[in-house]
């Protein structure tokens, strides 16, 4: 079937900002998508909320607009661009859910716009509990049985049928409380009557359990012809009960028979057919471990984190392909884009071993359980792909950027046996480091199975690995007593080691030999790392498409180079708070930009959710974990003739000098000078030389020697390590206890560096993006931040242009951007970071690379910043590039970053915002007045307000003053204000009316059933700084969080908000961001 | 203990052995199949050849007998990067390696599989020996190596009696090439009575036991080399009895009616060809398994029309009779390992005997 001539302009919805559960995939999908769509002719409308995002590119499509993911913008948008179809599957659930509202109300169809790529009868066939029930006993595909019942008689009747075990999940309570599993008939009473008498409605689910069933995926894919394809199966190592997206997860699946993976293919094949998707569509599957007894857990009928992840794993570019199936096609009239040869319509055939690892946000918040369940928590995943699976776990292990690199990277020696199996019954995010440390000590496969459910063959390669362990401790120990590295350790043995991806420094420390001499005695066995080709086809076909993986069990196929200069783009690796999608924005305009100067471009990179990752992205795309070893491998092979670091962040800069060691040289601005800007001392020494002022401090290394840099400078201080991403460890202490508290954590990781303490001053906070081309300077803008200093930037609202300084505030930054560009020789990016305190301009830091306000910033001005850099790193000034050098006019636009937190996702975190960076994602208001744009913005962030009309205020006595005319702008909006004593006390004194209520250790009615009560819009709460948080203000924002109250730990968002309600537009103006240009 | 695999181009890939450490010479083949590789194992297609399993880690769900395509398995070398040091499954009864030495056959592990697939795949098939003796000069067995020809193979795979399994539906002749077990049970499984009928079974045989339908089964080898067999398969196509043909079957009945067969470079096998029924222009995913294909330049047009063809390569994947109630295909209907995709074709051959499905 060729394509439908009738589909000329299509609008693709994005996903909006990052939060957990939808993060960078639907980028990496919406991104492939439009290109697929502009190849074939369409002209693509975007929507999409998000400005970090490569989809929200002039590039990608024709007219973007990055507008709130709202039904009143879809509709106004449609009515002024008028598409012929809505393509709403790669937006992840936020973009299905609009397309569903809009086709119920009757709009599209009034409109005369198509939904393409899925019907609103697939969406609910597969989305609604009942209907999906019923759809799949219609065909015969078994779920999970399940009843709600209201009586313990009706429970005990219904569990009769189905068996024990079953679960048990009273409806609405907070975050399941009440719940748990029953295994016999006396359980089943008493929880159930537990949950009975705690559900609000007296409803208990009884659904039978399969928690503990393999955990299995299937990626189909199904044109408008009914053929019918699957790319990938998956397994998850962590058995049903763990969300898949906080699982390890391998593909293909390992411990499957040809007789099990056949069954639930041809269900899954059955399953997509019957919904009539048209696209592609996940399946996920429980399967009884000892019989082939299968449950469909759930259908997601669009792209998700599941098919970016079999993108990568197989070659198959899931979202392309769908949306040339969205336009007509069939599979087999679409191309292989990695063979060139074959069609769509095949199934990749893997010849390696894929494991993917969540990335979990526990070293951001501290305070958080660190349990795995259904919730899922991780922001971010990494995949690594080996011809064994011992070697992926290993390179998996070392991508997460979480200080481990091995299964000794967590420490349970110390834990007593009965501590451990405790630990090996809770489900983390250490397990495998939990049963690694069980294997040592020699507990059964059989014990750990019968616990933790994870498959024996698991456990077996885990064991593998521990024994790789002890077998190079025990050389260790023959050289610790004077043996020869060289026969301590045979050539076997390391060849196993390598085989399997022991990294040479994980090798030194278990034998000590040196790394060096291990890389020698490597070298002088010939055990060096080969790349294989990932060709979706195990080698049937011969491949065009240069995306590698290492291994060192085999030959070498990586096709040498050498007609163009090399640059290799290092990535930035999973996202994580602190390093997000912005990097990869910056990483992928990077590689093209150097492609456009005739460079042969390479992407280093491990992780599947982005852009970055497609293979016809960079020239050669290498999939591996971002250490020294494993990018000197790629060095070696490919012999760049140059390595850019600034646009990858933290990942990319701190392999700065390692890349420097291998003779890389680093294009841009030079190693020392990165260095020197994050060198307390040399960066103190700069400032100096340039009369610029910072706020005073000192480098300390001890709690002690924080302590008396602190009396020094007096409270508050800032006390953070140096080093870091988003402001990690990073806290505002206000007292010696602060200090010793704070010195704690951040030393529970071993530290390369000082660390540093500063005077705290407060004040508003700019910042600045600008390009050097080692003489003049380019500043884009200045932006300004809603929340005074304290508040993490990336946690902030950053207005553009900046709203609030003098003249002379302005020609200040300018001047200080310029002599420290200068200073640092900086060639191409630098973020700087600055505090104004009326007309005094300190510095806060200095980084010289791209930083998250780059896409934003290159959007709303139209300046190219990224490939701009690109080229004055390649050479160029940036008058050749025709901008005048310093600060560029403003832009015609207000445009305002706000934060988007996924606090409701992690159970136990604090919400208080500080200098430790905690949201996951952004959006953007953008408009021709700042209180549209900011309006826009709230919007965007989902902050709909009001509901209820009842808000609850409590602040420090210090707050006070400056709350009261923020409380009397809630009040006159008619808004109900609740508070604690103190502060009601307060506002009532000026005038403001306000209910006191009581406090949380008080009798009810207190504020927290005030809460629970759900008829909250809004909690003001500014928590006390450092170590003196109080446990009930964590309680009440916790449980605020929880039952979807917005919180607001600052008084100047709260002042935003309320200037954004008082100014809610009727209608709001679209603006194409693809029409910006700078001149 | 060291083992080689020594190819005739002279290539020579030292790995460890796996099961017997008896020298063998066969041809060389590779199966990209990610599960399966039991079935694959004991599909008597394979005999003469010595198998190499793209997919690196095999054996982790161990042996399940009741998975066996056939009695035995019939490769004669096995080629793998790793097996798994546990199998676990549930139903698993035995380990790859123990399975391998019971039944004598000789393999190789810990070798780049997918060099050695790529190597196939540009020089085309080789033959090739597996072997734990260290060849200073390899001129010898390079020679040896040269020599060898699968040969004879159907009639070392095939039944040697007649068996007769038990069903109250359509009456079906199954004409045993080298069967895989699930051409049987997929008949069986729609009620067929089906009597199993060794190779050097006379057609006249065959015809006097008045089957409702005659299957012929997939096999090994070229099939130009079964001459006698293809005479009589003429004399089955002359029957106006419906039949249903599978791979060497497939190319049997080309063959017996003036087409001609062809080797391919490096053959199909595996779980994942794209084949397009050319009359209702839908895509299906198939199991195959064949090395050489019917050409399709020589079919008469009056005699036979493609059917199916290869979405990938374009090569011939079906056939149906003109004025006959015959079709045959290139791949297995049956899976086993593999996708079941095109089991309706079973359906289609019941309602061509005019039963039921």
């Amino acid at each position: 079937m060729p394509k439908n001539p009738e589909i000329k302009k299509v609008l693709v919805i994005g996903s909006g900002p990052i939060i957990i559960g939808q993060a960078a995939e639907f980028d990496y999908a919406g991104t492939q998508a439009c290109r697929s769509l502009k190849e074939e002719g369409v002209e693509v409308v975007l929507l999409n909320s998000n400005p970090a995002t490569i989809m929200t590119d002039k590039d990608i499509a024709d007219k973007v607009y990055i507008e709130p993911l709202t039904i009143q913008v879809v509709e106004a948008l449609i009515q002024k661009e008028q598409p012929d179809s809505v393509l709403p599957t790669l937006g992840g659930q936020a973009g299905l859910n609009l397309a569903m509202e809009l086709e119920e109300t009757g709009f599209l169809k009034a409109n005369h716009v198509k939904l393409i790529g899925t019907t609103a009868q697939t969406i609910k066939k597969a989305e609604d509990r009942l209907e999906f029930k019923e759809t799949m006993e219609k065909i015969g595909e078994p779920v999970a049985p399940s009843m709600v019942v209201e009586t313990i008689k009706d429970g005990i009747t219904f569990t009769n049928t189905i068996g024990y075990p079953v679960v048990l999940r009273p409806a609405y309570t907070l975050g399941g409380s009440g719940g748990g599993i029953a295994h016999n008939e006396e359980e089943l009473i008493e929880i159930l009557g537990n949950g009975l008498r705690l559900s609000r409605v007296g409803q208990v689910l009884v659904e039978r359990c399969i928690a503990g069933w393999k955990e299995i995926e299937y990626e189909v894919m199904r044109d408008g012809a009914g053929n019918v394809i699957t790319v990938c199966n998956m397994e998850n190592i962590d058995p049903v009960g763990v969300h898949t997206g906080d699982s390890i997860v391998v593909a293909p699946s390992q411990t499957l028979g040809d007789k099990e993976y056949q069954m639930l293919r041809t269900s899954a094949l059955n399953i997509i057919t019957e919904l009539g998707i048209t696209g592609g569509c996940n399946v996920q599957y429980a399967l009884h471990p000892t019989s082939f007894e299968y449950c469909v857990i759930e259908v997601n009928p669009r792209v998700s984190r599941s098919s970016a992840l079999a993108s990568k794993a197989t070659g198959y570019p899931i979202a392309k392909v769908a949306a040339k199936i969205a336009l007509g096609y069939t599979l087999d009239e679409i191309k292989n884009a990695v063979t060139g040869k074959t069609y769509a319509s095949f199934e990749p055939m893997l010849d390696y071993c894929v494991v993917k690892m969540p990335r979990l946000p526990f070293d951001k918040f501290i305070s958080a359980k660190r349990t795995l369940g259904t919730q899922m928590k991780a922001t971010g995943e990494v995949m690594s792909i080996c011809t064994n699976f011992e070697g992926a776990l290993m390179k998996a292990i070392r991508s997460l950027e979480q200080h481990v690199d091995s299964l000794l990277s967590y420490d349970f020696t110390s834990c007593s046996d009965y501590e451990l199996e405790e630990m090996l019954k809770r489900v983390d995010d250490r397990r495998i480091w939990v049963i690694a440390e069980a294997l040592r000590r020699g507990v059964s496969y059989g014990h750990i199975y019968e616990v933790t459910r994870i498959d024996p063959w698991f456990i077996d390669k885990l064991a593998i690995l521990v024994e790789m362990e002890q077998s190079l401790k025990a050389v260790g120990k023959a050289v610790e007593e004077g043996e020869p590295a060289n026969t301590a350790l045979s050539k076997e043995l390391l060849t196993e080691a390598k085989r399997m991806e022991f990294p040479d420094a994980v090798m030194e420390r278990l034998t000590h030999i040196p790394q060096k001499e291990i890389k020698n005695m490597r070298r002088s066995y010939g055990i060096q790392a080969a790349f294989k080709m990932v060709d979706t086809c195990a080698a049937e076909f011969e491949a065009k498409t240069p995306y590698y993986y290492s291994v060192y069990d085999g030959e070498n196929e990586a096709e040498t180079t050498n007609s163009r200069k090399k640059i290799l783009v290092l990535g930035s690796g999973p996202i994580r708070i602190g390093q997000g999608i912005e990097f990869d924005f910056c990483s992928v305009h990077c590689t093209w930009a150097f492609r456009r100067e005739g460079y042969e471009t390479i992407i280093i990179n491990n992780n599947p959710e982005t852009v970055s990752t497609d293979f016809d992205i960079a020239d050669k795309l290498y999939f591996e974990p971002l250490t020294p070893e494993d990018v000197e491998n790629i060095v070696e092979q490919e012999q760049p003739d140059g390595a850019v670091v600034q646009f990858g962040g933290q990942t990319a800069i701190k392999l700065t000098e390692a890349l420097m060691e291998m003779g890389v040289p680093i294009l841009g601005t030079a190693a020392e000078d990165v260095d020197a800007a994050e060198d307390r001392e040399r960066f103190d020494q700069i400032l100096e030389q340039c009369k610029i002022p910072r706020p005073a401090g000192a480098t300390v290394y001890t709690a002690e020697e924080a302590k008396a840099v602190a009396q020094k400078l007096g409270y508050p201080v800032l006390v953070r390590p140096s080093y870091v991403l988003g402001g990690q460890g990073m806290q505002i202490a206000i007292h010696d206890k602060d200090i010793d508290e704070f010195m704690g954590i951040i030393n529970q990781i071993a530290q390369e560096h000082p660390i540093l303490v500063d005077k705290y001053i407060m004040g508003k906070e700019l910042e600045v993006d600008a390009i050097c081309d080692g003489n003049d300077i380019l500043i884009p803008g200045i932006m300004e931040h809603i929340e005074r200093t304290g508040v993490h930037s990336g946690d902030s609202i950053s207005v553009y242009p900046a709203y609030n300084i003098t003249e002379g505030n302005v020609k200040t930054i300018v001047d200080y951007t310029k002599k420290l560009a200068r200073a640092l020789h900086v060639r191409g990016m630098i973020n700087i970071q600055f505090i104004v305190d009326g007309e005094h301009v300190y510095i806060i830091e200095v980084n010289p690379r791209s930083s998250r306000t780059v896409p934003y910033i290159s959007k709303v001005t139209g300046i190219p910043i990224v490939p701009l850099a690109a080229q004055v790193i390649c050479g160029r000034t940036i008058r050749e590039l025709g901008y005048e050098p310093g600060l560029q006019a403003n832009a015609d636009y207000w445009a305002i970053k706000m934060p988007v937190f996924s606090f409701e996702k992690i159970r136990g975190a604090d919400i208080n915002l500080g200098p430790e960076m905690k949201s996951t994602g952004e959006c953007l208001g953008i408009a021709k007045t700042f209180n549209e744009a900011l309006y826009k913005a709230f919007q965007g962030a989902g902050i709909k307000l009001p509901k209820h009309k009842n808000m609850i205020i409590t602040v420090r006595d210090q707050d006070k003053e400056e709350l009261v005319p923020i409380a009397r702008r809630f009040e006159a909006m008619g808004i109900k204000i609740f508070a604690t004593k103190g502060t009601a006390r307060a506002l009532k004194e000026a005038g403001v009316k306000a209910i006191p209520v009581r406090k949380l250790e008080q009798e009810s009615p207190n504020l927290l059933d005030l809460v629970l009560g759900h008829e909250i819009d809004l909690i003001i709460d500014i928590p006390h700084q450092g170590a003196r948080k109080s446990r009930d203000g964590f309680i009440i924002r916790r449980n605020a969080i929880e039952t979807g109250v917005t919180v607001l730990t600052s008084l100047d968002t709260a002042a935003a908000l309320a200037t954004s309600m008082e100014n809610q537009a009727s209608k709001l103006t679209l603006i194409d961001i693809a029409s910006i240009s700078s001149n | 203990m060291k083992a080689y695999l020594i190819l005739e181009d002279g290539t020579v890939f030292t790995g460890v052995s796996i099961g017997s450490t008896e020298e063998v010479i066969s041809e060389i083949v590779f199966n990209t199949s990610m599960t399966g590789y039991l079935e694959v194992l004991t599909d008597p297609s394979y005999a003469g050849q010595a198998v190499v399993m793209t997919y690196p880690l095999i054996g982790n769900y161990g042996i399940c007998h009741e998975d066996m395509e056939s009695a035995k398995p019939w490769p004669k070398g096995y080629i793998v990067r790793e097996l798994s040091r546990i199998p676990s499954n549930f139903r698993s009864g035995d380990t790859i390696w123990h399975f391998l030495e019971q039944n004598n056959i000789p393999g190789i592990c810990k070798i780049d599989t997918r060099a050695l697939t790529k190597r196939l795949r540009e020089k085309g098939t080789m033959n090739g020996m597996i072997t734990t003796k260290e060849y200073a000069d390899l001129s010898d067995p390079i020679s040896r190596i040269k020599a060898y020809h699968v040969k004879g193979v159907v009639m070392e795979t095939t039944g040697k009696e007649t068996v007769s399994l038990p069903g109250n539906g359509k009456r079906v002749a199954l004409l045993d090439l080298g069967a895989k077990g699930n051409i049987a049970r997929s008949l069986q499984k729609r009620g067929c009575q089906v009597t199993v009928y060794p190779a050097d079974t006379k057609a006249e045989t065959i015809l006097a036991a008045a089957p409702d339908g005659i299957m012929l089964s997939n096999g090994p080898g070229d099939p130009a080399e079964n001459t006698t067999i293809i005479e009589e398969i003429r004399t089955l196509y002359e029957s106006d009895v419906p039949i249903f043909a599978i791979c060497l079957g497939h190319q049997l009945m080309a063959l017996a009616t003036g087409a001609a067969t062809y080797k391919l470079k490096y053959g199909h096998r595996g779980g994942n060809h794209p084949v397009k029924d050319l009359e209702t222009g839908r895509v299906y995913i198939s199991s195959q398994n064949h090395g050489y294909a019917v050409d399709a330049n020589t079919l008469n047009p009056s005699v036979a029309a493609p059917a199916f063809v290869n979405v990938n390569d374009g090569t011939n994947e079906g056939l149906t009779y003109i004025g006959k109630q015959i079709f045959t295909v290139q791949f297995h209907p049956e899976a086993c390992p593999g996708p079941r995709d095109s089991e309706y074709l079973f359906d289609r051959f019941i309602k061509m005997m005019g039963g039921e499905q």
